[in-house]
């Protein structure tokens, strides 16, 4: 196995900064696959709220080893940074044929921290396929405030993601973000096993920066998801600036001079001088 | 023969606050109970518009009012703002 921290670099997290997830397509190797649909099957200990990963996790387990392969502990520590605690972790489990999908929803409560976010990490052990449901995620809708499942009105927007994928994915989510499970058509069982992180350090250039100033970055975070009203649409780059300023240390950052231009105030400069 | 009538609802989010707008989000109810639509069953949006709906002998009952923002929540985002709520009324045998 590499020992070569695999840290996300700066258009990586700006995807994730404008989509508000990102997808790992098979990084789990088969064997781990196949040994956890045993492990869930056996159940998993509860984690009291706020555990360190360690304590959460005794090495060897398999939570342990999930969250050490290589290419989810740098993604990881690129959001979270080292040592984040732990407090939730679950298998959602959904049946053949189950007649209803989840609302679409944001975990947890209404959270209105702009200067700290939770990941969640989604791993899927077996493909999921178009017909098994797997999870809803709507690109862009995580620094919406809304509360919970008060979204279930919402059964579909344009560009959703209706999520397939090989047999061993692992998604990151931020914590705002809009998702569910879909309704299960198939005849397989579908699994998918969640275990949010909450940081202990600021977040604030915890990837590997080298290629922070190429124009890619600013590409990701201008991007507009189909779904976005018009005018609304630019509310969300601006929150997104706000964040990316946050994130990267950078008070300056802007993208079509909009933070900058409703923060220009010759008036109050003046009076201070 | 019975003649008890359902309603069907459409449920469309529009891109301004124009009813000819573009359809940016969709959800649907089905008061005879022959469908059953539910969250994240279809990528494609069952009109390009709301006057599309209208078009196809949907009646708009219900849009959503413009509310100014409350000040210092200007830049807020929150919910889908331009709702417009639609229904057809079907025989159901």
């Amino acid at each position: 196995m590499s020992t070569t921290r695999q840290l996300l670099n700066s258009v990586q997290t700006a995807r994730f900064v404008a989509h508000g997830f990102l997808l790992l397509d098979g990084v789990v190797p088969r064997e781990m696959n196949e040994e956890a649909l045993g492990v869930f099957a056996a159940g998993l200990p509860s984690v009291p709220y706020g555990t360190p990963v360690p304590k959460a996790f005794p090495e060897g387990s398999f939570a342990r080893r999930l969250v050490e392969l290589p290419a989810v502990a740098g993604a990881l520590e690129s959001l979270v940074g080292p040592d984040p605690t732990v407090d939730h972790h679950f298998v959602h489990t959904r049946v053949p044929h189950e007649g209803s999908a989840q609302p679409l929803h944001a975990d947890a409560l209404i959270d209105l921290r702009t200067d700290a976010f939770d990941v969640q990490l989604m791993y899927y052990p077996q493909e999921v396929t178009a017909s098994m449901g797997g999870t809803l995620i709507v690109p862009g809708s995580h620094l919406r405030r809304t509360n919970e499942s008060d979204t279930g009105r919402y059964q579909n927007l344009r560009g959703q993601t209706r999520l397939t994928c090989p047999a061993g994915t692992v998604a990151l989510l931020h914590h705002g973000i809009w998702h569910g499970g879909r309704r299960n058509d198939s005849d397989t069982v579908r699994h998918m096993y969640k275990i949010r992180f909450n940081p202990t350090v600021p977040q604030v250039r915890l990837w590997d920066t080298a290629d922070l100033d190429t124009p890619a970055v600013r590409q990701e975070l201008e991007r507009g998801f189909p779904w976005y009203e018009q005018a609304t649409g630019r509310l969300e780059i601006l929150n997104r600036v706000r964040l990316w300023r946050a994130l990267s240390g950078d008070p300056a950052f802007d993208i079509e001079y909009w933070a900058t231009r409703i923060t220009n105030r010759p008036a109050a400069r003046r009076s201070q001088a | 023969m019975s003649t008890t009538v359902r309603q069907q609802v459409l449920v469309l989010y529009l891109d301004t606050s124009a009813l000819d707008s573009r359809v940016v989000g969709w959800a649907r109810y089905d008061g005879t109970g022959t469908t059953r639509p539910t969250t994240g069953d279809s990528d494609e949006p069952p009109y390009e518009s709301g006057l599309a709906a209208l078009e196809d002998g949907w009646r708009l009952f219900q849009a959503a009012q413009l509310i100014p923002p409350y000040p210092g929540a200007e830049h807020e985002t929150s919910f889908l703002k331009h709702e417009f709520f639609f229904e057809k009324l079907v025989s159901s045998g």
